[in-house]
């Protein structure tokens, strides 16, 4: 029976982190260089880790999926990273960052492990500083700030739109510079796709090079994950196309627990979907909603009016009717599932009636069109590219679409997951966020994991079982195996082309068929607001699909070239089996909690309504077979400094 | 819509490649470039053929992945926007469309329209970051950077680094990537330390990559989907000067 130790160190909150840190062991420079360390991922949290591993003096062996480790999808990120800096002086600390993260997660995290990251995000901006990570600044030379949702604080540190790029390149230069030093070799265009598991701890990896399609085996002491997010499994998400499930999917079949895969972040304010052939859905600043009105027609007649033929009298501001007090400014969560709410009942607007408006006739009129270009210009400016319509002139159309994923691999409170040897970090894991992640807060936990814990956490595992990590060589058997695995999947997938052809004609689909009927399922039936009913429906019909995914689609091509449907085929495979638990997660938590929302337990304002007695704990999944239920174990959520309340922004 | 696609077919870096005939049919106005290459494949598969690989990720113009050339211009005809936020609007029905890979020496074709731009990675390895390690560093506020030159220093990071500028230039120049890394460091206190070392070390790195040189035609910064800005070029051009006198041109302190 495998057990779950979070490994909470004792003592007060503030001072956990440095009772652990002075618990821990250390390698002694010398015997660093015996150490090879595998990181998986070269976002926010795989650059910093593998950076960070290679100054200590181990050696790192770094993998990405991309031709580079400097376009992971942590560049896609815009807003700003939080911390403590309290440079406004409008009354911050460490004690309110994590508040508020706790809250905003709707106390389905650990206390210790969210107070650490708020002990840690000052230093997280001196580290980047100190890499030339161009923040904004004042004119007087200081760093600016500004002000994000769930805070009252101005916290949040940010380089124009592009934050998590400049974060990602400063942590980027410091992998290429240990690169440059022979400390850590890079290893790009490589998709992990097995973990090699020797005596009980994590000692390798198998990997296909996606420009060769050559498999090959890695071995190392540790392997670090740093993989994100698994949000593709939906189809339509603000994900990059390439990231994906597989390397954490991968290690769940090895053994390592999945936990809370059913906390899915939905934002509301996206570009709708334009047709069949949509490839990803575009995110717009939250910030929108400070000056937007939304709304749809009272009339299903109205629907296809253009806006401004619909008089006052005629539209639902249907926000400000429901939730006068907050109107247009209600949370994520609640934002999307009433604009859902409105599509299912016939009042979605534009040419596919997926949409609502985001309306700023009012605005313009009150503040004057120079005043609302100032403020969100550049945001209007991609919106009429896209759309080709002019926000200035007619409302934009907007409505929800999948963000990032709070839950993941399971991990104690050094980020090692319940398989030895294998610790995961940023988004890959499920640690700090909860049930729901506040906006700011995901670049803060990549780099927090990354430069700052898994390197101390490494370490000490090495130390302390420097007895029981014996050397392993990539000829033995546990590596073949792994590899003849991989192999054999790879085949397998291979031969659905012969199973398709020998389908009538009608029958046959490609991958990117099942894909998105996946991607309908989840959010039809996973997405912002979830019934027993509906959940129970979504566990009938994802084995049917996968059934007919195993009984034959179209992959073209050969696996000893690039082949991106063969690498896309691997992954829809894999999140046909997530997409499940995914559901089974969703179905067994019988309670409402952040962005997890049954539409059974809501309070009278339609808030999300927690049952903390029988659900205050964290779901971690034990992987039993394909086609077998998944184990499910549970680790109490103790909360020994906050007091759990009804979340409320009133 | 319907569209006439020539489209650039090769097996490999060391194959012959050539223009292959793809008539692109139901294309819309709002579909991306990209996503009307995702239909056109989804078709050829559907047929029982290859489809045609091409680089993409994010899809938003941040992840400098994807970069096609198309009617001999990389990104497309319109300026500052990566090929994944071109719109299919920007073509007419009946048009001929010319899609190629960026070429370059240095940019080796991996298969069809995608290219191996890892020379890129090689030239931030040679000094494209500040030397610091991870840990306890100064409070933020310590180094004040005032914020016309903060400003500067980030146009000039927001550099992506899709080879598009490489792909522009008929010398198959690096420099306008090269010159905004640099630029970046220049302007911040915290790039001072290492600033001479950079600059000979990366453009030493520039030149070993088998980039050509700069000959102040200006195409890079005309396609760049970031609008990075050619005086970076000239500012490379007075801080190797400037590094010759200090360094004599040696990437290494000497005593």
């Amino acid at each position: 029976m495998k057990t779950l130790d979070s490994k909470i160190p004792e003592g007060p909150l503030h001072e956990k982190w440095d009772n652990r840190k002075a618990e821990y062991n250390l390698v002694a420079p010398n015997n660093k260089k015996k150490h090879n360390i595998i990181v998986v991922g070269t976002g926010l949290a795989g650059a910093a880790s593998a950076a960070s591993l290679a100054e200590l003096g181990y050696n790192v062996k770094a993998f990405c999926i991309s031709d580079s480790p400097r376009r992971a999808h942590s560049i896609a990120a815009q807003g700003g990273i939080n911390a403590t800096k309290n440079y406004p002086n409008d009354g911050d600390s460490i004690w309110r960052l994590f508040y508020d993260t706790i809250k905003g997660g709707d106390y389905r995290s650990r206390e210790a492990n969210t107070y650490r990251l708020a002990q840690l995000s000052s230093n997280i901006i001196d580290q980047a500083v100190a890499q030339g990570v161009p923040f904004a600044r004042e004119y007087g030379g200081e760093l600016a700030t500004r002000s994000f949702g769930g805070a009252q604080v101005s916290r949040t540190f940010y380089a124009r739109g592009q934050t998590g790029q400049q974060l990602l390149l400063g942590a980027y230069g410091a992998l290429m510079r240990q690169v440059d030093e022979g400390k850590c070799e890079m290893f790009t265009h490589r998709e992990m796709l097995d973990l090699v598991v020797v005596d009980g701890r994590a000692r390798g990896i198998i990997t296909r090079n996606l420009w060769t399609g050559e498999i090959e085996r890695h071995s190392g002491d540790a392997v670090v994950l740093c993989t994100g997010g698994y949000g593709r499994v939906y189809f339509l998400s603000t994900n990059a196309f390439n990231s994906n499930g597989t390397a954490a999917w991968r290690c769940h079949r090895r053994g390592a627990f999945m936990a809370n895969p059913c906390y899915v972040q939905i934002h509301p304010t996206c570009i709708p979907s334009s047709g069949h052939y949509q490839s990803k859905r575009t995110l717009m600043s939250e910030s929108l909603r400070n000056d937007g009105r939304v709304w749809v027609p009272k009339n299903k007649a109205d629907v296809d009016k253009p806006p401004h033929q619909i008089p006052e009298k005629d539209r639902d501001y249907y926000l400000e009717r429901k939730y006068p007090a907050f109107g247009n400014l209600v949370p994520r969560d609640v934002a999307s599932r009433n604009a859902k709410y409105m599509v299912d009942a016939g009042l979605g607007v534009g040419p596919q009636h997926n949409a609502v408006y985001l309306d700023f006739s009012h605005a313009i009129k009150e503040q004057g069109r120079d005043a609302i270009k100032e403020k969100y210009g550049n945001l209007f400016h991609m919106y009429h590219k896209i759309t080709d319509e002019n926000p200035y002139e007619q409302p934009m159309r907007i409505f929800p679409a999948v963000h990032y994923v709070m839950g993941g691999l399971w991990v104690d409170y050094n980020l090692m997951s319940n398989l030895p040897g294998l610790f995961v970090a940023g988004e890959a894991n499920f640690s700090d966020h909860g049930a729901n992640r506040l906006g700011a807060s995901a670049l803060m936990q990549g780099l927090a994991d990354g430069y700052f814990i898994v390197s101390r956490a490494v370490s000490n595992y090495l130390a302390e079982n420097r007895f029981e990590i014996t050397d392993v060589s990539t000829d033995q058997g546990e590596f073949k195996e792994a590899e003849k695995e991989v192999r054999t999947g790879i085949d397998k997938l291979l031969e659905l082309n012969e199973k398709a052809k020998a389908k009538p004609a009608d029958q046959q689909r490609t991958v990117m068929d099942i894909y998105r009927d996946l991607g309908e399922i989840m959010w039809d039936k996973v997405g912002i607001a979830r019934t027993g009913e509906g959940l129970k429906k979504a566990l009938e019909e994802i084995p049917k699909l996968r059934e007919e995914f195993w009984s034959g689609v179209i992959i073209p091509g050969d696996d000893d070239t690039f082949n991106k449907y063969l690498e896309v085929a691997g992954r829809v495979a894999d999140f046909l089996e997530l997409g499940e638990l995914m559901a089974r997660d969703a179905l067994e938590r019988d309670e409402s909690a952040g962005c997890h929302f049954r539409e059974e337990h809501q309070t009278e304002k339609g808030e999300a309504l927690r049952d903390d007695e029988a659900y205050a704990y964290v779901a971690a999944w034990e992987y039993q077979g394909m086609n077998e239920a998944e184990k499910l174990h549970k680790e109490p959520l103790e909360f020994e400094f906050v007091k759990l309340k009804q979340r409320s922004y009133e | 819509m319907t569209l006439h696609l020539k489209v650039w077919r090769q097996k490999d870096a060391n194959s012959p490649g050539r223009l292959e005939s793809i008539t692109a049919e139901d294309i819309t106005g709002d579909m991306s470039f990209l996503e009307m290459m995702d239909l056109v494949n989804e078709r050829l598969v559907q047929d029982g053929k290859e489809p045609v690989e091409f680089d993409s990720d994010c899809r938003e113009g941040i992840c400098g992945t994807c970069g096609l050339t198309i009617n001999g211009q990389a990104h497309g005809p319109e300026r500052g926007t990566a090929v994944c936020q071109l719109h299919m609007r920007s073509f007419s029905n009946g048009d001929t469309i010319v899609i190629e890979p960026f070429r370059a020496r240095a940019f080796p074709v991996v298969k069809d329209l995608v290219v191996d731009r890892a020379a890129f990675d090689r030239i931030i390895q040679s000094g494209g970051y500040t030397s610091v390690t991870t840990g306890p560093h100064a409070d933020a506020n310590t180094h004040l950077v005032p914020k016309p030159d903060a400003d500067r220093s980030f146009f000039a990071a927001t550099c992506i680094g899709c080879g598009a500028c490489v792909a522009a230039c008929p010398n198959a120049s690096a420099s306008l990537f090269t010159s905004a890394k640099l630029t970046q460091y220049a302007m911040l206190p915290q790039g001072q330390a290492e600033r001479e070392i950079r600059t000979i070390r990366m453009i030493n790195q520039m030149d070993e990559e088998g980039f050509g040189n700069c000959s102040n035609i200006g195409e890079c910064s005309a396609v760049c989907p970031k609008n990075i800005e050619l005086e970076n070029i000239s500012r490379m051009r007075r801080e190797y000067l400037r590094a010759i006198f200090k360094m004599g041109g040696q990437a290494e302190h000497t005593d």
